[in-house]
């Protein structure tokens, strides 16, 4: 019996290499397309072209191109965030506590899964077709109501347009991120409070809000961050004439129209900080909601 | 407690924000022909070589990604479980990497870091890039497919299984591929569909290293033809439906059967 079993003890000299092939793979990966393309913009956008230290291409940031399309950026990812962040919510919050039937929440689910994920370019000829010039509801519009919107000034390739496009997958994203955090407010605790004779609002200021809120803010940070980086829905719509800081840069890379191309490792690093931050920040106040939400 | 009327609201001026454009784009797409309404749009897209030709071309770098992205998580993820859960938070930070810096960062970094006069020149070759292509895409997918492979190793009983395979005297490869990989197929399948939903139409890194892919295909259509872009755009809702339909259809089976 006991000469049988010796033979179990061989393989535990062999799990070495098997730890080896899980994570060295993956770690040369990662440096390779992650950190180092990342670092090498990094420390490029300190760096003179003959490659001392400098802060000048940080510094030659501040140009009115620039500031305008980083504005903008941020102006549009903002915009798109906190109404995604909202609406999104509204809807979360009607799908789970609002006595629906049932059949709406696993399709406005699988809606959401499809819709989130459906952006870039052919997003952009959806909303073409639908509020462009010649587009349907720009045309309902003005045989219903007489009026041609882009008479009074709106336009899709613009702030306005590009961030009621954006909402379309921004939305659903928050759809699928607040539906369990909304779930797991407990009944109980809606029960407790209304029998400790709260109203309503007072349930919503004092419990419901309280809790929810890092989930609230941190979706709003990673719908931030998730329009930020976007860029082939605004460059199929526009072109290159929308002056947001992503299609700068491709602009950049493609033909190097600063004329500096270690500036355009400053705009990299500026946009690497802002997503960074938010996304950061996102992540922080997942683990802080995670306490209340199981 | 009665469903009231603010919810009903809510669901009705979304559901018209949401299918209002998709009921537009398909509106249009059919008014090619003028004065009737005719699928000479869809006819025209699906027939152009053009269209074949870039579809192909990011479907095999999708599945190439795919593969590729399986073959680099699955031991990790099981290696991170299994022996090595003090790494877990820094795998954890590097696979939410691809959300924190933006796909056209990224690619930047990799055309100054791999171009012809770096140490390791692929953008020289088309092989070269198309393989950097691949990387991109598994890069980008790195973070769906590591949580969907995670949460399907965490569902399983990896311990047990793997002394269980060890104890019948299985290699260390036959444990991972006919052992562990089976019990997280599912997992393994819906990290698949999401990776092509995003890589199938993906724009500025396909566009940037200059290969011919559906979504720089989609951006030249865009830029020059008025009605074959909506049949283009209601295709590519029709093939993300088609994955996330398959997600749910695997995944879903096995969830509600957990349930029970």
């Amino acid at each position: 019996m006991a000469q049988t079993t010796v033979e179990i003890a061989p393989s535990k000299p062999r799990a070495l290499p098997l730890t080896w092939l899980g994570v060295v793979p993956f770690m040369i990966f990662a440096l390779m397309f992650l950190i180092l393309p990342a670092g090498y913009l990094i420390i490029g956008a300190f760096q003179t072209p003959d490659g001392s230290f400098t802060l000048q291409n940080i510094a030659n940031l501040n140009q009115p191109t620039i500031i305008k399309a980083y504005r903008l950026s941020i102006a549009i990812s903002a915009a798109s965030a906190f109404g995604g962040a909202l609406l999104g919510f509204l809807l979360a919050y009607a799908v789970v506590l609002g006595n629906l039937p049932r059949w709406i929440r696993p399709t406005m689910m699988t809606f959401s899964g499809v819709a989130s994920n459906f952006a870039g370019v052919p997003l952009a000829f959806a909303f073409l077709a639908t509020l462009g010039r010649s587009g349907l509801v720009t045309a309902l519009i003005t045989s219903i109501f007489g009026i041609n919107i882009y008479r009074y000034g709106f336009n899709l390739l613009s702030f306005a347009g590009l961030t009621i496009t954006y909402l379309y997958f921004q939305i659903p994203l928050m759809i699928l991120i607040m539906t369990p955090a909304i779930d797991g407010l407990k009944r109980e605790w809606r029960e407790a409070s209304a029998i400790l004779g709260a109203s309503t609002w007072q349930y919503w200021r004092m419990i419901a809000f309280p809790i929810l809120w890092p989930s609230l803010l941190g979706s709003f940070l990673l719908l931030f961050a998730n329009a930020f980086g976007a860029i082939a829905t605004a460059y199929a719509l526009t072109g290159s004439s929308l002056n947001i800081i992503t299609i700068l840069l491709f602009a950049q890379i493609r033909g190097d129209v600063l004329h500096d191309p270690h500036l355009g490792y400053a705009l990299a690093l500026g946009m690497i900080l802002i997503t960074g931050l938010s996304n950061g920040a996102y992540i922080w106040l997942r683990s802080r909601s995670e306490r209340w939400v199981r | 407690m009665r469903a009231r009327i603010g919810p009903w609201i809510a669901i009705i001026v979304g559901m018209i924000y949401f299918l209002v454009p998709l009921i537009a784009t398909f509106e249009f797409s059919l008014r090619m022909k003028r004065g009737e309404y005719s699928f000479e749009a869809y006819r025209i897209v699906l027939g152009d070589p053009n269209f074949q030709a870039s579809f192909t071309y990011s479907a095999l770098i999708a599945v190439a990604a795919i593969i590729f992205g399986v073959l680099l998580v699955v031991p990790t993820a099981y290696v991170v479980q299994l022996k090595l859960p003090r790494l877990r938070p820094l795998v954890e930070f590097i696979t939410l990497l691809p959300l924190v810096i933006p796909a056209i960062v990224l690619v930047f970094g990799y055309l100054r870091m791999y171009n012809s006069s770096s140490w390791i020149p692929l953008t020289n070759s088309v092989r070269g890039t198309d393989f950097l292509l691949t990387c991109a895409y598994v890069t980008l997918a790195l973070p769906y497919m590591y949580r969907a492979v995670d949460t399907g190793l965490r569902a399983i009983d990896v311990r047990t299984l793997t002394e269980a395979a060890q104890s019948l005297g299985s290699s260390w490869p036959r444990i991972l591929f006919q052992v562990i990989l089976p019990n997280v197929r599912v997992a393994v399948l819906s990290g698949a569909f999401l990776t092509f939903a995003i890589v199938i139409g993906e724009f500025t890194m396909a566009s940037l290293l200059n290969r011919p892919a559906f979504g720089p295909y989609l951006q030249l259509i865009g830029a020059n033809r008025a009605y074959e872009p909506a049949a283009l755009a209601i295709i590519a809702f029709i093939i993300t439906w088609a994955c996330m339909g398959l997600i749910q259809l695997f995944g879903g089976g096995r969830q509600n059967a957990a349930r029970r």
